[in-house]
């Protein structure tokens, strides 16, 4: 019972406490690009949190399995970077065999995930700081959720912010950055979550 | 092939000012956020970053005929992937308090998107000489733009400036401001003053970058007034001309 809940304290740690864009700063790129509308930082962030799971989920193995026996730990990059972008190619033939309707939503992202710095981030991170696979599970998905938390509110603040009336400066990205800035001090508000809580 | 006068110098500039890549293009902006807490992190960041784009751009560029063109961009990734495994190893022998700092974004240049851009939009297309041209300019731009945040944040956030922490061959200095350090605003060291600063200083970007087209549309504007009074004046002229006959 007590792994369960630190599984579960785990994610929900990465989640909100150290989330990945406002404290880590992992995805800031597609964070900035993709949430001009709801709907596609919707899209946006449920690829990324198919697309972290599972490359956590084949990653782990491969630097534990292959790579340390094999005496080559320092190839983690190169052997992590190729198993991303080959993981998204097939992760979009495959929707776009079984359900054309998911793929309509999902397959502009897919590429653009090859370059967001969140998946290699979590995967490598995972590794330099020795985790085991259950904890570098709870990583991965609590990370992702928080991505897709994020990206969400934040889409649905930019979508106001269209209509308000800033400066001409500020208009577009600045504002949106203030914006972000905003959502992480309010971010920092939960760090004292678990400080009561003994693991 | 013919190479004309000033070509090697504006390929190199514009990497700092029309093309910037972070404050212009807006690419590559976590490192921009996560590295810039004090100014000798941005400094570091900066070379590393430098030296991969100068290494996969020249290399690249080499090899733009043999790589086939469907399967460009994982060549691409593979080549950089390589070089930053390279850099990483380096730092962490050479600077392991650099490494320590920077952490996995010494990984992360990988997919650091200025990188692949410039081996896409530059090196694939032109020489090697022009390639490390371009290379070495968008890495002083970024270098410089890394810089600027960094220098608001840390002397915001602590009163001034400390060196010698991560490059410990220089002796320990701290430059701070006298009495400065009371002031100093905490916030600014956090990732909320990442975003605050960093969206401050696109603004003054785009604040400068109007004023260039007003001022560029009000000259088009008088000029084209210009045009159409000499035009009516022309007119009024030849018609003077036809009254007299």
């Amino acid at each position: 019972m007590s792994t369960f809940i630190s599984f579960i304290l785990a994610i929900i740690s990465s989640m909100l406490i150290d989330n990945v864009v406002l404290s880590r700063f992992y995805g800031i790129c597609p964070f900035l690009g993709v949430s001009r509308k709801v709907k596609s930082s919707l899209g946006m962030g449920i690829a990324v949190v198919f697309v972290i799971i599972l490359a956590t989920c084949i990653c782990w193995p491969i630097y534990t399995y292959v790579l340390v026996p094999a005496g080559i730990p320092f190839m983690d990059t190169v052997a992590y970077i190729l198993v991303i972008a080959s993981l998204v190619q097939l992760v979009g033939l495959f929707i776009k065999k079984y359900s054309p309707a998911l793929y309509k939503t999902l397959g502009i992202y897919l590429p653009l995930i090859t370059t967001n710095c969140a998946v290699l981030g979590v995967v490598q991170g995972n590794t330099d700081q020795g985790l085991t696979f259950l904890n570098a599970l709870a990583n991965g998905v609590g990370t992702s959720l928080g991505f897709l938390v994020v990206i969400v509110v934040f889409s649905c603040i930019r979508v106001r912010l269209e209509s308000a009336n800033t400066p001409k400066a500020f208009k577009g990205l600045p504002i949106a950055l203030i914006t972000a800035a905003i959502m992480a001090i309010a971010f920092m508000g939960l760090q004292g979550l678990f400080s009561g809580i003994k693991l | 092939m013919k190479r004309e006068k000033g070509q090697t110098k504006k390929n190199f500039l514009k990497g700092i000012i029309q093309e910037n890549p972070l404050l212009v293009s807006i690419l590559g902006t976590c490192p921009a956020l996560a590295t810039t807490k004090s100014l000798e992190a941005a400094i570091g960041m900066g070379i590393l970053f430098t030296i991969v784009l100068l290494c996969s751009n020249v290399l690249i560029s080499l090899l733009r005929k043999l790589i086939p063109d469907e399967i460009r961009t994982p060549a691409y990734i593979v080549i950089i992937a390589t070089f930053v495994t390279m850099v990483k190893m380096f730092t962490n022998a050479f600077l392991p308090e650099l490494y320590s700092t920077l952490g996995v974004f010494i990984s992360l240049i990988v997919v650091n998107c200025i990188v692949l851009g410039r081996a896409e939009a530059y090196a694939s297309k032109n020489g090697v000489f022009d390639s490390f041209i371009d290379a070495l300019g968008m890495g002083v731009g970024y270098t410089l733009s890394l810089c600027l945040l960094a220098f608001f944040r840390e002397l915001l956030g602590t009163g001034g400036f400390t060196f010698g922490q991560i490059f410990t061959f220089i002796p320990l200095t701290k430059l701070i401001i006298p009495g400065a350090e009371k002031f100093a605003i905490s916030l600014f060291q956090t990732p909320a003053g990442a975003f605050i600063v960093f969206g401050i200083v696109l603004a003054v970007v785009a604040f400068i970058k109007n004023r260039k087209a007003e001022l560029k549309a009000f000259e088009a504007k008088q000029a084209k007034l210009k045009a159409a009074e000499e035009a009516k004046a022309k007119l009024a002229a030849q018609q003077a001309q036809g009254g007299q006959q």
